[in-house]
């Protein structure tokens, strides 16, 4: 199915500014969808709020856009209630980590088998360009004049080391290996965590000496690199990409069967 | 009533009427004195194939009801005060969003971490108004064990027809005391289901269009039809909106809604009120040490009666007005600063013959306190 079929063209244009990285995520996730073959009415997706929670509007699948940081915790409800569905949640850096951070560890602790996108531009855009909690000392931001003092999260550590059971970091300009992470993480039976770093030229960009888009497109081509590679010893403030965790857990639903099970033998022994 | 007979708790009973009602998804964090209510879910539900989740926190709660309330389910949460500050904004969503849950409060003494463990009435208007924005609301209330089990049935109709969340307001005495309750064999008392579209797959369905009657039929979440739910101000295909004429048109059926129909989802007890000179309107615990005033004085052959309410929100004032006309005087009994009394007051035309008595000291409020305050407005003295 090509790709402008899982669009609800009705509401184009989109709000994202010129030279953001949302777009290719959108891409890159439709184009996972597609080859993983899911029928669009079993996809839920569930988004918070940011440039980033904005994808779900556009795309014909249940969607649901709900309040800032919480997403992780109404997609949970979809997702337990209804296990059948695919349960992907679009998030911003500051949505997941900062207001959302709460529900972010826990979601992973509890392995319920969903998927997080935290496209990660290391700045609250919608509001106009404040520090998140993934910009890093000596950002310049719109409440950052000064330069940032505010330390940075590393998600795939975050999220790793809260129990999530497939965790990986791309960028928008690694667009094949991204679409291949967020295929895998899809297709995971657990709580996968997918870290896409993607540009934000009008905030981040801008107050930070990066121009263009191509020259933020240029820096995560340059700052990124595989886990593991040899140019990390030299320069250990080069982020790494790849996958950090793929093993199997139980899974939450799969968890709760067994109490189903359970309590069925408790009333069935019982009225005997 | 014929039913099975038990002996039960406020929390229990509330349980009891909301399975009655067909619930089968709860979420929920510890918070006394509402935390009975999880223990015993986390037992029945699974044994009907429902589903318990105790989440991180009261805010993800709030949030994952109304994402399990969008796949078809019939769906509770429950808190005490702090509890239900943290779930205003969710609760928002859902009033924005128009999802059907239902919310208990058990009441217990506030500001803050308050008086945990005793009672107060003190969320009456936060029920009204802790969520930001214009909205209507429903919340219902009840003084007997066998009416929180057939008002929490009335919650889950209500949030049913009227697509809202509706918060069922009980205090930490009717939560934890025990009574008599009779639970009768299931279609005695009706319950209202899922209103779902009977558009066709294929064919454009709006999903916030609401028919002449105002009600708006439903697609669960993984049926055929696939479509947007957002907080933001959204319009009929729920995408969100920037037009004025669209927000406007919002803004007034969310609040139309609920309030053009308060005559009919208003429920109340009226208790000797026919020649009442002394009346007496109180709810939840407080309602039953009014009723005892109202016994005690007509045996001496004083005329009082007692208007209980049971639903809160929307405030019943045409009930209030009627009874309060030919009443002297009117004493609205209730646990906390005069939350129903200022409602009270908007609602009759002579707010000066009503009078407060109201007990804030964490114990529930006595019969002679109520004697006090009739006496003292009588001049009778203390």
């Amino acid at each position: 199915m090509p790709v402008k079929d899982y669009i609800r063209k009705r509401f184009f244009p989109h709000i994202w500014c010129p030279g953001c990285g949302h777009g290719i995520v959108m891409q890159g996730l439709l184009n996972a969808i597609e080859e993983l073959e899911i029928q669009k009415n079993n996809i839920a997706m569930v988004s918070g709020i940011g440039c980033s929670s904005r994808i779900v509007g556009y795309l014909d699948f249940h969607t649901l856009h709900t309040l800032h940081g919480r997403a992780l915790a109404f997609a949970s409800g979809v997702k337990f209630s209804k296990p059948s569905l695919k349960v992907i949640v679009p998030m911003g850096d500051g949505d997941a980590t900062a207001i959302g951070g709460n529900h972010f560890i826990h979601a992973c602790r509890r392995n319920i088998d969903m998927t997080a996108i935290v496209m990660n531009n290391r700045i609250y855009g919608m509001t106009g360009g404040q520090f998140s909690p993934l910009s890093d000392v000596g950002i310049y931001a719109t409440t950052a004049q000064y330069g940032n003092i505010d330390h940075a999260f590393d998600i795939a550590k975050l999220a790793k080391g809260s129990g999530a059971t497939y965790v990986a970091r791309s960028t928008t300009y690694h667009v094949t290996e991204m679409r291949k992470y967020i295929k895998q993480a899809i297709a995971h039976k657990g709580f996968s965590v997918v870290e896409i770093l993607t540009p934000c030229p009008t905030y981040f960009g801008r107050k930070n000496n990066m121009k263009s888009a191509v020259e933020m497109m240029e820096f995560l081509k340059n700052n990124t690199v595989p886990i593991g590679s040899k140019a990390m010893e030299e320069n250990p403030k080069l982020v790494e990409r790849g996958v950090f965790v793929n093993e199997p857990k139980t899974e939450y639903c799969d968890g709760y069967d067994k109490i189903l099970e359970k309590a069925y033998i408790a009333v069935k022994g019982a009225q005997s | 009533m014929e039913g099975k007979i038990r002996f039960v708790q406020g929390n229990e009973a509330c349980i009891e009427g909301a399975l009655y009602a067909g619930l089968n998804f709860f979420a929920g964090y510890p918070i006394t004195p509402s935390t009975e209510l999880a223990e015993h879910l986390s037992v029945r539900l699974p044994q009907i194939g429902g589903k318990f989740i105790q989440m991180e926190d009261e805010i993800a709660s709030m949030a994952a009801i109304i994402g399990a309330s969008l796949t078809g389910c019939k769906t509770m949460t429950a808190t005490s005060g702090p509890g239900f500050s943290l779930k205003q904004e969710a609760l928002g969503f859902a009033v924005m969003s128009e999802i059907p849950c239902v919310i208990v409060n058990v009441q217990r003494g506030g500001p803050s971490t308050g008086n945990p463990t005793h009672v107060s009435q003190g969320d009456v208007q936060q029920a009204k108004w802790g969520t930001h924005g214009d909205h209507a609301i429903v919340a219902v209330t009840a003084s007997t064990i066998q009416d929180v089990f057939e008002m929490t049935i009335e919650a889950y109709n209500i949030a049913e027809t009227y697509r809202t969340p509706v918060i069922i307001l009980l205090d930490e005495v009717v939560g934890h005391m025990r009574e008599k309750l009779i639970i009768p064999e299931q279609g005695v008392i009706p319950t209202i289901g899922r209103l779902r579209t009977a558009v066709k797959p294929g064919v454009d369905y709006h999903p916030y269009f609401p028919r002449e009657d105002g009600r708006l039929p439903m697609s669960d979440f993984g049926d055929k039809h696939r479509y947007n739910v957002t907080g933001l101000f959204h319009d009929m295909w729920g995408f969100p909106t920037g037009k004025p004429e669209e927000i406007h048109k919002l803004m007034r059926h969310l609040v139309d809604k609920i309030d053009s129909y308060a005559n009919k989802i208003c429920k109340y007890k009226e208790f000797y009120l026919e020649d009442a000179e002394t009346v007496l309107i109180s709810y939840g615990a407080s309602a039953r040490t009014a009723l005892e005033v109202v016994h005690y004085s007509r045996k001496r052959g004083r005329k009082a009666g007692l208007l209980e309410l049971q639903t809160i929100w929307p405030f019943p004032q045409q009930i209030v007005r009627e009874v309060c006309a030919p009443a002297k005087r009117v004493v609205v009994v209730e646990m906390n600063m005069g939350q129903v009394l200022q409602e009270v007051k908007a609602s009759v035309n002579n707010p000066n013959k009503i009078f407060l008595c109201n007990r804030i000291d964490g114990t529930l409020i006595t019969a002679e306190d109520v004697k006090q305050v009739i006496r003292t407005i009588q001049g009778k003295g203390v």
